[in-house]
């Protein structure tokens, strides 16, 4: 059974995916396109090389790219077309010369991301367009990461308006994807240190940082990164950003998103691979590995947010700008009612009233209405159907249906049976006309294949912005 | 040769939506409409600019951005699709356009003998960047005249509003001298929107007018000043006042177009046409015209 984010399942959802490696990288085209005309840039080249032979020795089997060098303002956007070909001339260097580029795109997991991003309160869409722009620095990046798209990769944009909580949100949802889907991913943002070049042209020989000042702090953050402190530098972000940044639109962010990748940690095992000028900015190749250095601790010193609830939707004056997504997307959750023949478990939503998920009486296991919602983060596979304001928005039903199975499995399975078991179900849908066909489907895939009894029954509304949900008795 | 001359100078936004509720053959997406009063108001650009004889446009686009000083186009001929990567849903565009590199040329080198950092752009690869395109398309979307292609010299990122007007005088005095050292008659296009807050969600279709409005009161206090200035001619007091519209409007014109525009014309007193004002995802956009031809100089 496939689910919602791509993931094939048996039975219970596995978790199993992780980043192996997450890499800071340089975007200016200068290693690719000239790197023998400078020492330094022919250094950042070399460290590109060992960091590529680094994943080409690692059982990576995803590059996941935050280019800052691809703005968005609709939300976020994430490339979805598998193969991107085009010629690429950077804004500035374009004398020196073109990168001819195919990109190999793994479209799954770009969907799947999509559909997490808006599971989790954020706005989001997937590009996928002939003779789209790809952004030099992502181009760069996997030019000389990987050249020969052995592995594949996926590309998002940075949103111009996004601040740390949608930032972090962001990341959360990406690894939602790559835990679900089993993945090996490696991380990586694409960005420079100190972001000043040069406002005329030099001569190669002449690079050198653009500053002192910007040196001095290159060299602590990386002395930050080398110590395994991304968490450091993401809260050191917006600082950094007002010392060394010039005001370009979007920030220092990628440390928020590549600390997030790396649960907010402290102490993982960093390798600044080269730190050398281009055209006056702070490039640098940093590795950090997952393996802990023994130094640091998490230190998350904001809300560590789950779901974003800010400003989306400002097309509609008549909502609330602020609350998170849990709150305004459904009722208050409760502890599962306890009882001598109560059947509860961590592995399943949270109800939203004071009943239990189950309770056994005698050979039989009667569960209450089951959802798609997800255990710990109550996120909407597939997509909730309505937003904080009641707007309609497009979800998948089939996603919903197979996590509201998936969820069943979890309860029978802690009640010591198994979908198997299953002998009569009752099936709720909000839009008949729209969803029928789709919840067919994936009960043939599953529940089909069991052979219990089923009601299909229309209703208004139910009580979390979910569109299918399923009352069962099973066997014990 | 000499005695060319700018006959007409425009403020002309670029928001692809224009071009995309146009449908014109050479986009991609097809829409059913939309921002209808920005488009009419292109309608009378284009019909008081029927009559008037041209050789050129030159048009400064804050979408060609770039950080080490102003670059020109000077490849004759351009041929490619433009796709917006932050619409690209609305803006898939196959263009093939002609550049006067002569008179990208002189621009450069009049820029250059003033001690600012210029570069012509010679790579055949390149394309062209979204906001020239939906611009040029909007004023003659015949595509009969050459252009001269400028870019968005960053430097309000790198020092302040300040400093990118002084930079854009500049450039706007040499544009001008260039031009009538050039015997060639231009028109000249600041291709910018003015406030610049955008909504950060699309409504489906994204032609839906029942959602487009201005992102806040603020802003359109902000348009209306600054087009009641243009319409009043005190384009001087446009250029004082920058600093400020650019920070609270968060506007477009921090590319510096229309302060290169308005000193190529010699900071006009005389005042400017106002054909259309409209908002684009709650960016305000007017269109503006400054008839020079009309002013006997």
């Amino acid at each position: 059974m496939q689910s919602w984010n791509g993931h094939v399942e048996t039975g219970v959802l596995e978790l199993t995916g992780e980043v192996i490696k997450s890499l800071i990288v340089p975007a200016h085209p200068h290693p690719v396109l000239c790197p023998e005309k400078n020492e330094g840039w022919q250094r950042i080249r070399d460290a590109y090389d060992n960091a590529r032979k680094q994943i080409e020795e690692s059982d990576a089997d995803l590059i996941i790219i935050y280019s800052t060098l691809w703005p968005s303002v609709i939300g976020h956007q994430i490339q979805a077309d598998p193969n991107p070909e085009w010629v690429m001339v950077d804004a500035d260097f374009h004398d020196l010369g073109s990168i001819h580029y195919s990109l190999k795109i793994d479209t799954e997991f770009a969907e799947a991301w999509n559909k997490a991003n808006i599971a989790r309160g954020l706005e989001s869409r997937t590009v996928s367009y002939h003779g789209f722009p790809v952004d030099v620095g992502s181009v760069v990046a996997l030019e000389l990461l990987n050249p020969d798209n052995r592995i594949p990769a996926v590309i998002c944009s940075t949103n111009v308006y996004s601040n740390r909580a949608e930032t972090t949100v962001l990341a959360k949802s990406c690894m939602d994807v790559v835990k679900a889907q089993g993945k090996k991913a490696v991380a990586v943002s694409v960005m420079s240190l100190s972001n000043r070049m040069f406002t005329e042209p030099i001569e190669p020989h002449e690079d050198r940082i653009h500053s002192l000042k910007d040196d001095e702090w290159n060299r602590k953050i990386l002395e930050f990164l080398e110590e395994g402190r991304l968490e450091d530098v993401g809260q050191l972000s917006r600082t950094i950003h007002d010392q060394i940044r010039v005001k370009k639109v979007v920030a220092f962010k990628p440390m928020w998103w590549l600390s997030a990748m790396n649960d907010n940690r402290n102490d993982l095992t960093g390798n600044v691979l080269a730190y050398e000028p281009i055209h006056g900015a702070g490039a640098a190749v940093v590795v950090l590995d997952p393996e802990s250095n023994g130094t640091g601790d998490k230190e998350y010193d904001e809300d560590n947010v789950e779901f974003y609830g800010g400003d989306r939707d400002v097309l509609d004056s008549n909502q609330s700008s602020d609350g998170e997504a849990t709150q305004s997307h459904g009722p208050e959750l409760y502890d599962p009612v306890e009882g001598e023949t109560a059947v509860n478990t961590s592995k399943a939503p949270k109800p939203v009233g004071a009943y239990p998920h189950a309770r056994r009486e005698g050979d039989l296991i009667y569960l209450s209405g089951v959802g798609p919602r997800q255990p710990g983060d109550n996120s909407i596979p597939g997509g909730p159907i309505k937003d904080a304001s009641g707007n309609p928005l497009n979800y998948d039903i089939k996603a919903q249906t197979r996590a509201v199975v998936d969820n069943i499995a979890r309860i029978l399975e802690e009640a010591g049976s198994s979908i198997e078991n299953v002998i009569d179900v009752t099936s709720f849908l909000v839009d008949m006309d729209r969803d029928f066909k789709g919840y067919n489907e994936v009960w043939a895939e599953t529940l089909g294949k069991v052979g219990p009894t089923r009601t299909t029954l229309a209703i208004r509304a139910l009580p979390t912005p979910i569109a299918v949900e399923m009352k069962v008795i099973a066997k014990a | 040769m000499a005695n060319g001359g700018i006959v007409a100078g425009c403020l002309a936004p670029h928001p692809p939506h224009l071009v995309y509720a146009e449908n014109p053959e050479q986009n991609e997406p097809v829409s059913e409409g939309g921002w209808e009063q920005l488009r009419w108001g292109y309608e009378r650009l284009r019909e008081s600019l029927k009559d008037v004889e041209y050789d050129v446009i030159v048009i400064l686009s804050p979408h060609w951005q770039t950080y080490v000083g102003t670059h020109f186009i000077g490849v004759e001929k351009c041929s490619s699709k433009s796709v917006d990567p932050v619409f690209p849903n609305l803006f898939r565009f196959n263009y093939d356009l002609e550049i006067d590199v002569e008179l990208a040329q002189a621009i450069h080198d009049q820029a250059k003998s003033e001690g600012m950092s210029v570069k012509m752009m010679t790579n055949p690869d390149f394309r062209v960047d979204y906001g020239t395109i939906v611009s040029c398309h909007m004023v003659r979307p015949e595509w009969d005249k050459p252009i001269v292609s400028i870019s968005s010299n960053r430097s309000l990122s790198y020092y302040s509003v300040e400093v990118m007007q002084e930079m854009m005088i500049e450039l706007g005095k040499s544009t001008a001298k260039a031009i009538e050292a050039s015997g060639k008659k231009c028109l000249l296009i600041a291709s910018n929107s003015l406030s610049h807050r955008h909504f950060v969600t699309e409504t489906n279709p994204p032609e839906d007018m029942s959602k487009e409005h201005i992102t806040s009161h603020a802003m359109h206090l902000w348009d209306m000043r600054m087009i009641e200035l243009m319409r009043e001619g005190k384009s001087q007091q446009i250029i004082n006042e920058m600093p400020e519209f650019c920070e609270q409007a968060i506007a477009e014109t921090d590319g510096g177009a229309l302060t290169w525009l308005l000193a190529a014309m010699g900071v006009p007193e005389e005042p400017a046409i106002l054909h259309g004002y409209g908002t684009i995802i709650g960016t305000g956009n007017a269109i503006m015209e400054w008839p020079c031809r009309n002013w006997g100089a």
